[in-house]
């Protein structure tokens, strides 16, 4: 078998080397398992920890968000006892922040699909906060076997939001899951998704992060069992001051399964900051595996700044192909003064561009209403900053 | 009648090793209808003068002026002498990943002309001269330049040309690295361009080939940042058979 690696580091940078392997990262049901993160900790070390002090607090708010759902035919809503969730054999959380969501929120909110449900329309959740409140976010995904689904969770408003979200995803099933974070600006949100993929089953995690103080995803797939696929798609846009920080850990541990990666990022505006790291994890029984991971961010000024770190270790040598890229460049000046020398005017060019950069990711999201929503919302971020003056002429 | 008046332009580019002057006092004069050829050897600043002309914010005019039918070039951005109708046929084109051929010509199109181009008129337009330019209508779905053979490129250039209609086209070595039937293929939009009596060419260019099938009134040699012969098409043949030596400083073995 072709064992392929590709890597591309614009700035020279060699793959990161953690110091352990992802396999032996603790995971756990206790807060007091993980001491509160200083920043030092290989998994903070991008983090603006400071700011984020209270969800580490292992104490429960009894606050919730607003929650605003639209059920097709074929999907129920209801709620379990944390006990429960804990009991079915579902990944654990894998920090300090995830430990307290899981034991603080005081029950878990379940969102079920109908085995063998053809949905004919997306479940759309929306969760707003209004008064910057505290809140442990804890809900389960379950797809039924065979069941097609789109599921859109759209985060508003003003909020401090810790959350856990399982996904487990029934044996021959599909499912698109969008994760939506519109939060006003100084909103904080941390959370852990873990996306359990059945048997031949297909699942899509689509992080789309626009808005918020801080944001931090960690998205993490496992596989209950061969033949599965797994996509993860990520979209985001940092301005001045945001820290927009997207994990994914893909574990393979059955065989013939497959993931593929894809973030985009652009930044624009002093502070603005993004972080993704992307772990893939091999195992020796994961034969026939075939993963891909990409990310590219685009530089729109200066004092923004990007991190990206790939990260693929491989137990087999059974592997159908392994890949990885990750380049972060400036916004490209020659194809705006392409376009330009066109008649198409400044702002108009830029939009273009950016437009353009994030067509391939927003294309592949497969949900003509989310995508347009989504480009609209990328439209709306360039439009603010050129109400801003933010961005100087090419003149 | 549209007329481009380069006069006195002297024009830099900073480097890591400070301010370098390139262009060092250039003079010329394009009407609509004609056709000049510009001839000079490699560095000697003819891109230098097509970017300036276009307004590239690399290049920074130092002296001189530049007007379009009286109208002062240098005080206008990129887009608005491109909308005033200046057109650059770049010797390199630039890819623009997730913009398609299609709505780029059209954006440009109704940038150009201050409104949309009408829908069903616009789509036939284009395939029109794309089929006229030998071009797959799938080009249309590809990322601008994306991809595109150098050859391929060059097309698309002209295809702009055809379409945007500009009174002052600059053709940077639009015929570098054409086949044969490439090389006509473009020839013939020029031609058709400049026919129509509503637009003047300034062909930068290596090659005498080229001029075979485009019949220039004017040549100019261009060496070391500025014009030093203008001529009639036999210029082109001299240069052909004699080299640029004689306008090239004596070297100090020689
Ligand atoms: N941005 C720049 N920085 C430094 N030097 C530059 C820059 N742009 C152009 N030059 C220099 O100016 C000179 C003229 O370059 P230009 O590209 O205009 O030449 P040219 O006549 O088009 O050459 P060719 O026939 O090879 O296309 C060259 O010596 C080139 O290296
Ligand atoms: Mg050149």
């Amino acid at each position: 078998m072709p064992l392929l690696e590709t890597t591309h580091h614009r700035h020279g940078d060699a793959p990161y080397v953690p110091d352990q392997s992802r396999a032996e990262r603790l995971t756990s049901f206790e807060p007091a398992d993980f001491g509160s993160p200083t920043g030092r900790e290989e998994e903070w070390r991008f983090t603006p920890v400071d700011r984020l002090r209270a969800l580490f607090r292992d104490e429960p708010t009894g606050l919730c968000l607003d929650w605003d759902q639209h059920l097709p035919e074929g999907v129920t809503v209801s709620g379990v006892p944390v006990e429960q969730w804990r009991q079915a054999g579902l990944p654990q959380p894998g920090d300090r922040a995830a430990a307290v969501a899981a034991a603080r929120s005081g029950g878990v909110g379940v969102i079920d699909i109908r085995a063998g449900a053809e949905l004919a329309e997306p479940v759309r959740i929306t969760l707003s906060g209004a008064e910057g409140q505290l809140v442990h976010g804890h809900l389960w995904l379950r797809v039924g076997a065979n069941a097609r689904a789109t599921v859109v969770l759209d985060h508003t408003g003003l909020a401090d939001y810790s959350e856990v979200l399982t996904v487990s995803v029934g044996d021959g099933a599909a499912l698109s899951l969008v994760t939506l974070q519109r939060w006003d600006d100084a909103s904080t949100h941390l959370a852990q998704h873990d996306v359990v993929v059945g048997r031949d089953a297909s699942a899509r995690h689509i992080a789309v992060t626009l808005g918020g103080g801080v944001v931090r995803l960690n998205t993490n797939a496992t596989y209950a069992g061969p033949g599965g696929s797994f996509e993860a798609l990520g979209v985001y846009f940092a301005d001045e001051g945001q820290h927009l920080e997207h994990r994914s850990f893909v574990d393979h541990s059955a065989p013939r399964c497959s993931s593929d990666v894809l973030y985009k990022g652009a930044l624009q505006g002093d502070g603005a900051h993004t972080v993704w790291v992307g772990d893939v994890l091999i195992r020796a029984a994961a034969e026939g595996t075939k993963t891909y991971e990409l990310n590219r961010n685009l530089l729109l000024s200066e004092g923004a700044r990007a991190d990206s770190v790939p990260n693929l270790e491989i137990e087999t040598g059974q592997i159908e192909g392994a890949g990885h890229a990750s380049a972060s460049g400036r916004f490209d000046d020659e194809q705006l003064f392409y376009l330009m020398a066109r008649g198409i005017p400044h702002d108009q060019a830029r939009r273009l561009v950016v437009r353009g950069f994030f067509a391939d990711v927003v294309g592949r999201i497969g949900v003509p209403d989310v995508e347009a929503e989504v480009m609209a919302a990328v439209e709306a971020e360039l439009a603010r900053s050129e109400a801003a003056g933010g961005v100087e002429a090419a003149q | 009648m549209a007329t481009l008046e380069i006069r006195d332009l002297h024009v830099s580019v900073d480097t890591e090793s400070g301010t370098k002057e390139i262009l060092r006092g250039v003079d010329l004069t394009v009407r609509a209808g004609e056709t000049h050829a510009v001839m000079g050897p490699n560095g000697s600043g003819k891109s230098t003068l097509a970017y300036a002309i276009a307004g590239h914010p690399k290049y920074t005019v130092t002296q001189g002026s530049l007007t379009l039918d009286g109208e002062d070039l240098l005080t206008m951005s990129v887009d608005e002498r491109a909308r005033a109708g200046l057109f650059l046929a770049m010797q390199y084109p630039v890819e623009v990943p997730g913009v398609t051929v299609s709505s780029f010509l059209r954006t440009a199109k109704a940038a150009v002309d201050g409104e949309p181009p009408k829908l069903r008129t616009w789509v036939k337009e284009v395939r029109e001269a794309m089929d006229r330019l030998r071009m797959d209508p799938a080009f249309a779905e590809r990322n601008v330049n994306e991809g595109f053979s150098g050859g391929e490129k060059k097309r698309h250039e002209i295809l702009q040309m055809e379409l945007l209609r500009p009174k002052l086209a600059v053709l940077d070595e639009t015929d570098s690295g054409l086949d044969v039937d490439a090389l006509r293929v473009v020839s013939e939009g020029v031609n058709r361009v400049v026919s129509a009596g509503q637009t003047g060419v300034l062909l930068i260019t290596h090659y005498t080939r080229i001029l075979r099938y485009i019949q220039p009134q004017f040549v100019h040699v261009f060496v070391d940042g500025r014009f030093v012969e203008h001529g009639g098409p036999e210029l082109a043949d001299r240069l052909e058979a004699e080299g640029y030596d004689r306008f090239l400083a004596p070297t100090a073995s020689a």
